[in-house]
């Protein structure tokens, strides 16, 4: 779609970079600031600068949308999966204590889980919404 | 004294910057001046060292919602339309409502105030105990995902419902099979 040769070049350098990014604030939320919610932005901040970079016809094609709308109920789906899991345990509903014999690992574990619901949720209804945006110009 | 200073400053460009997005008629400028505002805004957030919203607000304020901006503005046309009439009524309605906002806060504790209710009770309770408890460092992530994961399930059932929301109302444009002409838009 944009054929400046310095913006594909460096957009190619650049959308691996944001898309590790997102994992590092993903998975490190525990321990420094971020968490799924930033990781779910930043994540599709690369796809979406693919996207006004090489089109939104190739970004279709990167992440198709019948693809993205499964993702955007997986998220909500593991989020309240863990929920609905620690009542089967015979907890409170999302009391992550119950998901491991040691409490603490228990919330590690959920939280991870939760975090990574939120991220998968956000992500993909960011692209979404972008495509649903900026797909409608194209001829 | 110098936080003080920072913090007149930024208030004092936000509101700058606020009024600019008001009175500018171009699109793409306004767009412009909501980035810069929501840029000044995560400055204001690090000065009160709320990391994790600064770096909410940076990502989506300033990036993601910028660039869905930009991408209405393709839809629409960058000129807005010229008000013809003087908005009196809804100037008296904001000033009104303002107003008893402002008068509202003066209940509130002076900021700063370690005697404020908030210290007392849930602050130090989160802060001594998520340890033990949760026993990870970040006591953000701990009452986000763990003591308020109600709240934050409820989050994200309001962008699960905005992103179904817009699906229903602009669609995914199906791919054009080739040799097909044309298409629904």
């Amino acid at each position: 779609m944009n054929d400046n040769p310095v913006l594909r070049i460096v957009a190619k350098i650049i959308i691996p970079m944001i898309l590790l990014f997102a994992l590092y604030v993903q998975f490190h939320g525990d321990y420094g600031p971020g968490g799924g919610f930033q990781a779910g932005v930043i994540f599709a901040a690369g796809f979406i600068l693919y996207g006004l970079v090489f089109g939104t016809e190739a970004l279709r094609s990167a992440v198709p949308p019948h693809i993205l709308r499964i993702f955007i109920a997986l998220g909500l789906v593991l989020y309240a999966g863990v929920g609905v899991t620690t009542l089967l345990m015979e907890a409170d509903f999302l009391a992550y204590n119950a998901l491991s014999q040691d409490p603490v690992a228990g919330q590690h574990l959920g939280i991870f889980l939760v975090e990574l619901g939120v991220g998968i949720t956000v992500g993909a209804v960011m692209i979404t919404v972008f495509l649903g945006f900026a797909g409608r110009n194209d001829p | 004294m110098l936080i003080e200073v920072v913090n007149v400053v930024i208030l004092a460009l936000l509101a700058v910057t606020a009024l600019a997005a008001v009175r500018l008629n171009d699109l793409f400028a306004v767009t412009m001046m909501f980035g810069i505002y929501s840029l000044l805004a995560t400055i204001m957030f690090v000065v009160l060292d709320a990391i994790d919203v600064a770096f909410t607000e940076a990502a989506v304020g300033v990036g993601i919602s910028t660039v869905l901006m930009l991408g209405t503005i393709g839809l629409v046309g960058r000129r807005a339309r010229k008000v013809s009439h003087r908005p009196i009524l809804p100037l008296i309605v904001v000033i009104i409502t303002g107003a008893a906002l402002v008068y509202g806060t003066l209940d509130m504790p002076r900021f700063t105030d370690p005697t404020a209710p908030v210290h007392q009770h849930l602050g130090p309770y989160f802060l001594n105990e998520s340890p033990d408890q949760i026993g990870i460092p970040n006591v953000v992530t701990s009452i986000l995902a763990s003591y308020r994961g109600y709240d934050t399930l409820g989050e994200l059932a309001v962008i699960f419902t905005a992103g179904i929301g817009v699906l229903g109302l602009l669609g995914l444009r199906r791919r054009k099979r080739p040799g097909h002409e044309g298409g629904a838009r």
